[in-house]
């Protein structure tokens, strides 16, 4: 074997050594990577109990509430299997909207409502003029299959 | 075939090459600025859930993919300087690390200034957003090594086994938004299903995504230039260039 062949074969086992490597090790933690979990995962018991977690979903329609006077948003997250009830005192991201995914961090209190001490809006990876929406929107309205 | 290439890498044919090269590429690159900015400003509309704050994306997503780019291009060219020990893989390897070392910076900043008013936060540890910062160290890291060692021809082999072992690392940034739950969304160009992007915006996009990609070469002939120089100091070929 020449020198250069030998140094071809450890590039070639140092990078799919490393590769899977960091496979394996990725697996194992798969759990701490997912940076929320979803509502589903909450009523199978995977939440964490008396510890802050994130909670991942879209805001309902017709869910949200302000409260009067002071800085109390009350809605429901779900992923359209379960839903959790969430309150959030303190002022929302611009992306906030029902219909939109977002995460919020924080702890299930005994009634079983989430009590959020941050809420970021995730968006999706659609981008579109206005217009392009809005008549996506009125095809919607009538009846019309999405194009 | 092999004896053409051979040729082709020689440093003071590449030298030249380069050098006859850059003007146009640097033309090249002017005008792609141009056009991918006035797209980005002033034609392409704003989006319907971020208003004016979508055009972030026009220098946000270029740069992240260059950053991208730039690491592959610096670990082949480095294994390349490893196995067949060609002078000018070793001058590449070298020069592209500074240059993907500032396109990861820009991502993560133009990210982070992104970030604050759409998703209400500067910074989140997912998976996305800590394997980018993980490429800025293994390029911090990679321009550290090479620097450390005085010996040009060790210096090169260390910093190439390091830019292997981290290759692992760009399919990890790639994938981090299919495999695990993250904030940061999912792909919207190189996705199954086409672009989810309108064209009105893709193609200042795509404008801005090749002039990054000109400019990088730009910048990397010229780094690649002064590397052979400093390199070859003491033979005549540099001698007579300088003369």
């Amino acid at each position: 074997m020449t020198r250069r062949q030998r140094t071809l074969l450890f590039v070639t086992f140092l990078v799919t050594g490393i590769g899977a490597a960091t496979i394996l090790a990725l697996r194992a933690f798969d759990e701490n990577l997912l940076y929320f979990i979803s509502p589903s995962e909450v009523a199978e018991g995977k939440a964490p109990a008396g510890r802050a977690f994130r909670l991942g979903g879209m805001v309902e329609k017709g869910s949200v509430e302000h409260a009067e006077h002071r800085l109390r948003t009350r809605f429901v997250i779900t992923d359209f299997a379960h839903r959790v009830t969430v309150q959030y005192d303190g002022i929302l991201p611009d992306l906030f909207r029902e219909g939109q995914g977002i995460i919020a961090r924080g702890r299930l209190d005994r009634n079983g409502v989430f009590v959020a001490e941050e809420v970021l809006a995730k968006h999706d990876e659609n981008y579109m003029p206005p217009e392009v929406a809005g008549s996506l929107k009125q095809a919607e309205r009538d009846g019309g299959a999405k194009p | 075939m092999l004896d053409f290439l051979h040729r082709m890498a020689s440093p003071p044919h590449f030298y030249r090459l380069a050098g006859r090269l850059l003007p146009w590429l640097s033309a090249i690159t002017a005008l792609l600025f141009l056009s991918g900015l006035w797209g980005a400003l002033f034609t392409s509309p704003p989006d319907y859930q971020q208003g004016e704050s979508v055009r972030i994306i026009y220098v946000h997503v270029p740069a992240a993919w260059m950053s991208l780019f730039a690491y592959v291009v610096m670990a082949v060219a480095g294994a390349i300087g490893l196995v067949w020990r060609i002078r000018l893989a070793d001058a590449v390897a070298a020069a592209s690390a500074p240059v993907g070392a500032g396109f990861t910076f820009l991502a993560l900043v133009t990210g982070s200034l992104w970030g604050k008013p759409m998703w209400g936060t500067w910074w989140v540890w997912d998976a996305r957003l800590t394997s980018e910062l993980l490429l800025l160290f293994l390029y911090l890291g990679y321009i550290g090594l090479r620097a450390a060692i005085e010996d040009r021809r060790n210096a090169a082999r260390a910093s190439a086994i390091l830019a292997l072992v981290g290759v692992v690392n760009i399919p990890i940034i790639h994938f981090s938004v299919e495999w695990w739950n993250t904030l940061h969304q999912g792909a919207t160009v190189f996705r199954s299903g086409g672009p989810a992007i309108d064209p009105s915006m893709l193609l200042p996009l795509l404008l801005m995504a090749l002039a990054f990609n000109f400019y990088y070469f730009v910048v990397l002939l010229l780094r690649v230039r002064t590397e052979l120089l400093l390199e070859e100091r003491r033979t005549n070929w540099v001698r007579e260039v300088l003369s």
